[in-house]
């Protein structure tokens, strides 16, 4: 059983079209693994294991009568816990939701039922996805598999360590300034961050509503388009999604594979997200990478994107201002706790601001009052104004840098899994840690990150990040599949084939 | 230096409608004053001749049909709330008895 949980989910997938493995298997064997390693790593906040078996055996049966499934019918996935879901707690790793089970599914989770994917459960993530390592989570960090003692990245490092872990070939994540994308580069996973408004978010506890995006998180490139395709297109639900007619992204990344994929490619490394303040192995992975795809005929060109060093700034009053005003609907009444105050009149404001108190978490209380500041008269002009002035110059940094090339690429992430605790009693490290990821956010284009080695001097993941225009994802798979394709033909074998090894012992590291 | 004081703290926090205790008080202080130096810099490039941006991707006009489509039932409604009274949300008093 222990292979199975290995298989990629397109594998997975052939393997029940053809029959020679049940989704009742198939789920059992990746609750086995939860089983297995869950308890260390803490990847689940909730597992629905009955519900899991029994929606497997259902689909079992249909296709044994002959029903013609959709590609990814019986793939287990797991989901972020951002995302409502009708019949599992959904608690965004606050205490204020604890216990809730909303009344609702979100709509990239009706989509997935809908294509007969098998929820196993909900993963753990930063309170409200505000945090950049797990640590927020309300309910316990999140182990990073290749080194227990760092972050799998975040917000969405759940997600992340279960597909790293082999407890699930697929799970969903959400990407508000990068927390798909820098999970997946310190776990040694895929992850995307779709164009704004490509997937719905109707269903995601929203964050900050102008930069939230959901989006794939897989072993491989092409699984994430597989994904992809199940969860993107127009929602009538969510007045932000958009109406365009998308490509498929798994035939874009299946073009990848094709001899010559990279040849005349024109790749543009972005000057400011690399040299001071990113960890030397980091570097050193990325500028061999870079030397791979000149070798298949790539383009390299050097490209400024002088903005995107105001980048981080202008995020976290965006951020906490939107946030603030998203994070109002937790007013002690719809859903959630209720918590009386312990002196004073029983007033809803009383009990409102008690409840608050004894819900949100340091950094939820942080962002809430920061984006209550840059939101308030005498300041909005300064500080909201300015950083939604710098948003434009970021765009058109993008717009100048995608008329000279095809794809920008950049690390995914600073540095590798940094150590629990490392960041935590400093905000501004902690939200400078973001610095490759954000800029994308800030433009709505799609952006995507894919393993590229170990560094030399930790034996921790690094992850390349590709972006693409916006609307053009499909670029982002093809682009991607072909460099992931490279990389293995290099190495001679999958990022993650070392990953279980490192998941069961503690101190083995290998070599890349 | 931005200079917030415990008093902007605790009035931000009051507009926000979250309790803090003396400690998150003067904790928030430090770390707010800190960022709001640190995200000033954005102040440096938004010259007067930058339009604004306060949405990615800009949609207008998102309309729908207007027809009646299935929503919540009342039970799925109140499902989550803390407090019901019949088919009602339960609230606290708005007004103070003062």
């Amino acid at each position: 059983m222990t292979e199975l949980i290995r298989l990629t989910a397109a594998e997975l997938s052939s393997r029940l079209q053809a029959g020679t493995v049940s989704a009742v298997e198939a789920t059992q064997a990746h609750l086995d693994q939860i089983v297995a390693v869950d308890t260390d790593l803490h990847a689940f906040l909730h597992v629905a294991a009955d519900a899991a078996l029994a929606t497997a055996a259902r689909i079992d049966a249909r296709r044994a009568a002959g029903e013609k499934l959709g590609p990814l019918a019986g793939v287990p996935i797991a989901i972020k816990d951002v995302l409502t879901t009708l019949d599992m707690p959904t608690t965004a790793g606050s205490k204020i939701l604890e216990g809730w089970v909303p009344p609702y599914d979100a709509t990239v989770v009706a989509r997935l039922r809908a294509a007969d994917l098998i929820p196993l459960g909900k993963t753990n993530m930063d309170e409200f996805a505000m945090g950049s390592s797990t640590e927020h989570s309300a309910y316990g960090v999140t182990r990073n598999p290749w080194d227990r003692d760092r972050i799998p990245g975040g917000s969405g490092g759940g997600s992340a360590a279960a597909v790293a872990s082999f407890q699930a070939p697929l799970a969903l994540g959400s990407d508000t300034g990068g927390s798909i994308r820098q999970p997946a580069a310190v776990t040694g996973s895929v992850g995307v961050k779709p164009t704004y408004g490509a997937v719905s978010r109707y269903g995601a506890i929203a964050l900050a509503s102008s930069l939230d995006q959901v989006g794939p998180v897989s072993r491989t490139v092409f699984d994430a388009a597989l994904l992809h395709d199940v969860i993107g297109g127009h929602d009538p639900l969510d007045s932000t999604s958009l109406t365009d007619a998308w490509p498929s992204m798994a035939a874009a990344a299946t073009a990848g594979l094709a001899d010559g994929a990279l040849k005349g490619v024109r790749v543009g490394v972005i000057k400011e997200l690399s040299g001071s303040g990113f960890q030397a192995g980091v570097t050193q992975r990325f500028t061999e990478t870079l030397a791979l795809l000149t070798a298949a005929g790539a383009e390299i060109t050097e490209v400024s994107a002088p903005n995107f060093e105001y980048a981080v700034a202008a995020y976290y009053l965006i951020l906490p201002a939107e946030a603030s005003s998203n994070l109002a609907r937790f007013d002690s009444v719809r859903f959630g706790i209720r918590v009386d105050p312990a002196e004073g009149s029983l007033t809803s404001e009383h009990v409102m601001a008690a409840t608050r108190e004894a819900g949100f978490g340091p950094e939820v209380k942080r962002r809430i009052i920061l984006g209550t500041y840059a939101l308030s008269t005498g300041y909005y002009d300064a500080y909201y104004g300015s950083a939604q002035k710098v948003r434009t110059l970021i765009q058109r940094d993008f717009a100048a840098a995608f008329e000279k090339v095809d794809i920008l690429v950049s690390p995914s992430a600073p540095t590798t899994a940094f150590k629990f605790g490392e960041k935590l009693e400093d905000p501004m490290a902690m939200y400078r840690s973001d610095i490759t990821t954000i800029p994308a956010n800030l433009a709505g284009v799609p952006g995507m990150s894919i393993p590229i080695g170990l560094a030399p001097e930790d034996g921790l993941p690094v992850g390349l990040q590709i972006m693409a225009p916006a609307r053009a994802d499909a670029r982002l798979y093809t682009y991607g599949a072909a460099i992931e394709q490279l990389l293995e033909a290099t190495w001679g074998h999958t990022m993650l084939d070392q990953a279980p090894a490192l998941a069961l012992a503690t101190t083995a590291k290998g070599a890349i | 230096m931005s200079a917030i004081t415990a008093e902007q703290v605790a009035h931000l926090a009051n507009l926000a409608r979250i309790d803090l205790s003396p400690e998150e008080i003067t904790n928030l202080t430090i770390d707010l004053g800190q960022i709001v130096d640190s995200v000033a810099k954005v102040q440096e490039v938004a010259t007067a001749d930058v339009p604004a941006t306060s949405h990615p991707m800009p949609l207008t006009n998102v309309f729908r049909e207007d027809v009646v489509v299935p929503s919540l039932s009342v039970e799925q409604a109140l499902s989550g709330a803390p407090a019901r009274a019949g088919d009602k949300f339960r609230v606290p008093a708005i007004l103070d008895e003062e």
